[in-house]
C-alpha cells in the first residue's frame, strides 16, 4: 500500500529545555534514536498528541544538525498545554516536513547575501533554524545582523545560544530589546519597530522577519521608511491547518496555501494576495 | 398585498420611522426568497416582496439586526411573530429598535413539496391564495396552494400574530385542532422498537450542516457547546451514529420549553429528516405534564420547564409512561 | 455503442451486481433520490439528480485515517487501510462526473490522498445522459455536455432501450463483463435524444450566465469587492452547500477517544463554519462575509488561478435547491457580471 502522508511516524522527546515561562523546546528522535526526516529551514512538521489533536510547527533546529530536531513551542492552546506537560520519553507521532522554507541556497535571495533577522517573541523559532544554518555554513552568506526582541528578558528564547554562541561568533551582530526596563537589564528597551529604525541597518541587507502579526506589520512599514523593498523582506506564515500538504482548504491566503505554497512568502507576494491572516 | 406592504415600508423609511427594513427578496425563480435588508426605496423596488412564498422566519435576523444603530421595520408573519417573543423573553432582541408590521399567511408554498408532486423545472410560480399556478420548461400546469404546503404549514398552529405595532390585512385565528400532534400521536403508538427504528432511519441521513441549529431561533447561543471542540461532542462526523443521533437530541432538548414550533428545522433540512417532530413531543409533553402551554404566545407567562409549582408532575411520570407498561 | 432493451435492465444491473458492488440513484420514501446497493427489487431512480453528490464514494464524510493506542509513553499507530473493494456508480450525472475531475486535481496532487486515489482505482463510474434538466441546471455554463457525459463509460437511455458507450479502458472493461445481454447497435436513437436535450439546455434560465467578470479582474479586485456585503448578509452559516456540493472538498481532521484507543478521522468541514480557520490565539476570517467570500472565491477564482482556469463549480444546482435563505453561485455570478 501506498504511503499515505497523513499517518504520522513516531517521534521520542529526549529533550526537554524550559526557555521561557511559557515556551519549552522540545528534542525529538525517532524511535531508532536517528532523526526523522531532512528538512529546509523554515520548513514545519506536524506534531499530535493522539486524542489531543494535531498541530503545525516550525522546526527550530538548523537541516545541519544531524541528530534531532527541535521545536519550541510555546503553550497557548490544547496540544501545546499537553505538550508542555510532558517528560522526556514521551512519545508523539510527527510527520512532516511541510513547507517551501527559506530561500537558503538561492544566490537570488538568501544565498551570499547580508542578512538582517528580525524576530519578536517566540517568532525566533523559525529563524533560528535559518540562523543556525547560516553559521553552519559561513562562507556562503555575508554580514549577519540579528535584532531580536520580546516582552521582557525573561521571555527571549533561546537566551543561553544567543549569549554563549551567537554573539561570540565574528560577523554576527546581535541586538537584543526588551518592551519594558526590567531589573537586570542593560539592554536595549523599546519595541522592535523603533529598535529597528534606530539601528539604521544597511539597505543592502535582505531581511527575515517573524513575530507577532502587529510587530510585523510596524516594522515592515519602518522598514520602508528607511528605504527597504518589499522584495528584501522575507517573513514566514501561520494559519490553522489541519492535513499541511494544500488539500483541506483552510490555510490559505487567496489561492495560496500557506501549509504547501508558505509558510515562507516575500512580502511582494503578499501584495497580490487579500489581507486575510 | 404586495403593494401595501411596500407602501408602509416607503413611508416608514421616508418619515424616518425607521432607516432600515428587514424583509424577503425576490430571487431567480418565484419561489427562492432571500431574507435581506433594504434601506432605500430603490433597493425596494429592485427586489422587495412578500407573497406566499416568503417562508423564511426572519425573527431571527433581528438578534444581530437590532443591536444596530437606528430602528429598523420588520415584517412578521404570525408564527414568526412567536419567535420575536420568545427572543425578548430571553432577551436576545431589543424591542425599542425594531418596528413590526404583521403581515396575514396562509400558509406558504413549499418548492420540495411542489417538486415532490413530478412538476420538473420550475421557472416561474404564481399564487392567488387558492391556485398555484406553475410555468415550467415543460409547459404549464398547476396546483391547488393546499397541496403544496410544507410540513410547516400543514398543521399551522396560528394564523394569529401575537405581537405587532401595527397591522396590515385582518388577522387570523389561533388553531387548537391538535392536528400538528397526529403525527406525534402516531409516533407514540409505536413500541419502543420501532420509534427507535423510525428514528434512527431519520436521523441517520444527518449530514452535520447545521442548517437546522443556525435558522432556528431558540438556537440562539453566542457560542454552541457543538462548536467548542473542548466539548468532547464537536467531533462533526458520524464516527457511529451516536454522533448524529445526539447531536439532535441535545438540541432538542436545549430548545424545550422554548421552541414555538416555527417549523423552519424540518424546512430547511437538506435531507428532508422531520426534526419538527422532535420537538412537537416535547410540546406535547408539557402541555400534558403542566398544562397547554405555547412558548412565544405572550411576553408574561414562565416557561414551565422554568417554573415549578407544587402541582407539578412528578418527573418520573415521563419514565412510567415511557414504553415499560 | 451497445444497446439494452429496456425490459432487460433488471438483468443487466443483476449482472453487474453479481461481480460487484452496484450503486444506483433510487428514490426515499420522501421520493427523493439518493445512491443505494442495488439488490433484487430495486429500482432504478427518474429524478435528475440524488440531493447529496456523487462525491461521498470516493470523497465520503468521515473516513477512518489511523488508529492509535496510546500506553503510558508509549505511542501504537495503526494503519487499517484496507484494499477497497472494486465498486459501480451506475447513473452519475454529467455534473457529478465533471465534479471527480475537479476532485482529482486535488487529492491526486502530490503527496498522493491514498484514501481518495484507492477509491478512485476500485470505482467505475457509469454516467448517465441527462433528458429534462430542471431549471437549476447551469453545466453548461462550465462547458459540460449533459448530453454526453465523462466517466468511464456513458449511457443514454430511451423509452425503449439503454444505449451505452466506453469512454476508457475501465468503461470497456465494464462492457466486456455484461456483454453478453447487449448487442452492437448504431447511434442515430443517441443522437436524436442528445438534440432534443440540447435545444432545452439552451433555454435555460442560466444558459446565458457570464462567468467572464471572474476572468476578466484581478484576485484583489474581486475580492475587496463592495459586493460581498450585501450577497452575504443573510448567510445563517450553516455548511449546507459546502456538503451538498460536488468539489467541495474542505475537511478536517480530528481524534475520538472511544475509551479503547484512539480513532483518527477525516471529515468533511465547511469554510462557511466560524471555527474553520480559528487557532489558539486567533481566526483568520473572523466575520461571516469574509467566510463566504472564501467559498465563492475558492471556487470562482482560487481554484481557476491554480487550475489553468478551470473553474470549481460544475453547475449541479444542488446549492440552489438547498440552501436555507435561496443564496447561491448563481445569484453570486450574476451580481458580479451586472456591472
Amino acid at each position: 500500500m501506498l504511503n499515505e502522508t497523513l499517518i504520522p511516524m513516531i517521534g521520542v522527546v529526549t529533550d526537554i529545555r524550559q526557555d521561557t515561562p511559557d515556551v519549552k523546546t522540545f528534542r525529538v528522535v525517532g524511535t531508532d534514536g536517528k532523526k526523522l526526516f531532512e528538512h529546509i529551514p523554515g520548513q514545519c512538521a506536524m506534531l499530535s498528541v493522539p486524542g489531543v489533536g494535531e498541530g503545525m510547527f516550525s522546526i527550530t533546529s538548523s537541516p545541519t544538525n544531524k541528530e534531532f530536531m527541535e521545536f519550541s513551542i510555546k503553550k497557548c492552546g490544547c496540544l501545546t498545554s499537553w505538550l508542555h506537560m510532558m517528560d522526556v520519553g514521551q512519545q508523539i507521532t510527527v510527520r512532516g516536513p511541510y513547507g517551501n522554507g527559506f530561500p537558503v541556497e538561492d544566490p537570488e535571495k538568501l544565498k551570499g547575501k547580508d542578512l538582517l533577522f528580525i524576530a519578536g517573541g517566540i517568532g525566533l523559532a523559525p529563524l533560528r533554524s535559518v540562523i543556525n544554518y547560516v553559521r553552519d555554513n559561513r562562507a556562503n552568506y555575508g554580514k549577519v545582523q540579528i535584532v531580536y526582541g520580546s516582552r521582557s528578558m525573561n521571555d527571549l528564547v533561546d537566551y543561553n545560544e544567543i549569549i554563549n554562541e551567537w554573539m561570540k561568533d565574528d560577523g554576527i551582530e546581535v541586538n537584543l530589546t526588551i518592551d519594558r526596563e526590567q531589573e537586570g537589564w542593560d539592554g536595549h528597551v523599546g519595541f522592535i519597530p523603533n529598535y529597528v529604525k534606530e539601528l539604521k541597518p544597511d539597505l543592502s541587507k535582505t531581511v527575515v522577519m517573524c513575530g507577532p502579526p502587529i510587530m510585523i506589520k510596524f516594522t515592515l512599514a519602518g522598514l520602508k521608511e528607511l528605504g527597504f523593498n518589499e522584495t528584501q523582506v522575507f517573513t514566514t506564515m501561520e494559519l490553522r491547518m489541519k492535513c499541511a500538504v494544500g488539500k483541506c482548504g483552510r490555510c490559505n491566503i487567496g489561492n495560496k496555501y500557506v501549509c504547501k505554497d508558505g509558510p515562507v512568502f516575500r512580502f511582494d507576494q503578499l501584495d497580490e494576495l487579500p489581507n486575510e491572516y | 398585498m404586495q403593494e401595501a406592504v411596500i407602501k408602509r415600508a416607503k413611508e416608514l423609511l421616508a418619515d424616518g420611522t425607521v432607516n432600515r427594513i428587514v424583509g424577503w427578496k425576490s430571487g431567480e425563480f418565484a419561489y427562492d426568497t432571500t431574507p435581506a435588508v433594504f434601506t432605500s426605496a430603490e433597493e425596494i423596488d429592485a427586489g422587495f416582496i412578500y407573497n406566499d412564498f416568503c417562508a423564511p422566519n426572519l425573527s431571527k435576523y433581528l438578534i444581530k439586526e437590532s443591536r444596530k444603530e437606528g430602528k429598523l421595520l420588520v415584517f412578521l408573519k404570525p408564527c414568526d411573530t412567536y419567535s420575536f417573543n420568545q427572543l425578548i423573553k430571553e432577551h436576545r432582541i431589543i424591542r425599542d429598535n425594531v418596528y413590526i408590521i404583521a403581515v396575514p399567511c396562509r400558509g406558504k408554498v413549499d418548492i420540495d413539496t411542489v417538486k415532490a408532486t413530478g412538476i420538473k423545472g420550475i421557472i416561474g410560480m404564481e399564487s392567488d391564495g387558492e391556485t398555484v399556478t406553475v410555468k415550467t420548461l415543460y409547459g404549464d400546469t398547476s396546483i391547488p396552494k393546499s397541496e403544496t404546503h410544507g410540513d410547516k404549514c400543514k398543521t399551522c398552529k396560528s394564523k394569529k400574530h401575537v405581537i405587532y405595532d401595527e397591522i396590515i390585512g385582518e388577522d387570523g385565528e389561533v388553531n387548537d385542532d391538535g392536528a400538528r400532534f397526529e403525527l406525534v400521536e402516531k409516533l407514540e403508538m409505536m413500541t419502543a422498537d420501532e420509534r427507535y427504528d423510525f428514528w434512527r432511519g431519520e436521523l441517520s441521513k444527518c449530514i452535520r450542516c447545521n442548517a437546522c441549529r443556525n435558522v432556528c431561533p431558540a438556537c440562539s447561543c453566542e457560542n454552541c457547546v457543538f462548536d467548542n471542540p473542548d466539548s468532547g461532542i464537536a467531533q462533526r462526523a458520524a464516527t457511529d451514529s451516536f454522533e448524529e443521533n445526539m447531536f439532535h437530541l441535545i438540541r432538542s432538548f436545549h430548545v424545550a420549553g422554548r421552541c414555538t414550533d416555527c417549523g423552519e428545522c424540518t424546512r430547511v433540512c437538506p435531507q428532508n429528516i422531520p426534526l419538527h417532530l422532535i420537538n412537537r413531543k416535547y410540546i406535547k409533553d408539557i402541555n400534558e405534564f403542566y398544562g397547554d402551554y405555547q412558548a412565544g404566545s405572550d411576553l408574561e407567562t414562565r416557561a414551565p420547564l422554568n417554573a415549578y409549582t407544587f402541582d407539578d408532575c412528578e418527573p418520573n411520570i415521563v419514565y412510567k409512561r415511557g414504553g415499560n407498561e | 455503442m451497445f444497446k439494452l432493451p429496456i425490459d432487460k435492465l433488471n438483468d443487466f444491473f443483476a449482472a453487474v451486481s453479481a461481480a460487484q458492488t452496484l450503486y444506483l440513484p433510487v428514490d426515499g420514501e420522501d421520493g427523493r433520490a439518493s445512491y443505494k446497493a442495488w439488490s433484487e427489487g430495486t429500482v432504478l431512480s427518474k429524478a435528475l439528480n440524488t440531493v447529496r453528490s456523487a462525491k461521498d464514494f470516493f470523497f465520503p464524510q468521515t473516513v477512518n485515517i489511523c488508529d492509535f493506542n496510546r500506553n503510558g509513553l508509549n505511542i501504537e499507530v495503526i494503519d487499517n487501510r484496507t484494499e477497497s473493494e472494486d465498486f459501480v456508480v451506475f447513473g452519475v450525472r454529467a455534473c457529478d462526473a465533471r465534479s471527480f475531475a475537479i476532485l482529482d486535481k486535488v487529492f491526486l496532487a502530490e503527496p498522493v490522498d491514498t484514501y481518495y486515489a484507492t477509491r478512485r482505482e476500485h470505482g467505475t463510474v457509469v454516467t448517465m445522459a441527462c433528458t429534462q434538466p430542471e431549471e437549476n441546471c447551469f453545466c453548461n455554463v462550465f462547458g459540460i455536455d449533459a448530453t454526453a457525459p465523462e466517466g468511464d463509460a456513458a449511457c443514454w437511455m430511451t423509452e425503449d432501450a439503454l444505449y451505452i458507450k466506453a469512454n476508457n479502458e475501465k468503461g470497456e472493461k465494464f462492457i466486456e463483463s455484461v456483454k453478453s445481454l447487449l448487442t452492437e447497435c448504431g447511434t442515430e436513437a443517441v443522437e436524436a435524444q442528445q438534440s432534443a436535450t440540447k435545444a432545452v439546455m439552451e433555454k435555460l434560465p442560466f444558459a446565458g450566465i457570464s462567468t467572464d467578470y471572474f476572468r476578466k479582474n484581478t484576485l484583489l479586485e474581486i475580492f475587496n469587492s463592495e459586493k460581498w456585503a450585501k450577497l452575504s448578509e443573510s448567510c445563517l452559516a450553516c455548511g449546507t452547500c459546502t456538503f451538498v456540493c460536488p468539489t467541495c472538498q474542505c475537511y478536517d481532521i480530528k481524534d475520538y477517544d472511544t475509551g479503547h484507543g484512539i480513532k483518527r478521522y477525516r471529515t468533511w468541514d465547511s469554510c462557511m463554519y466560524s471555527d474553520f480557520t480559528k487557532m489558539a490565539h486567533g481566526n483568520s476570517r473572523n466575520t461571516q462575509l469574509q467566510r463566504f467570500r472564501q467559498r465563492f472565491m475558492h471556487k470562482l477564482v482560487y481554484f481557476p488561478d491554480n487550475n489553468n482556469g478551470e473553474f470549481g463549480c460544475v453547475g449541479c444546482g444542488r446549492c440552489l435547491s438547498r440552501c436555507p435563505i435561496s443564496m447561491n453561485i448563481v445569484k453570486v455570478i450574476k451580481t458580479f457580471g451586472e456591472e
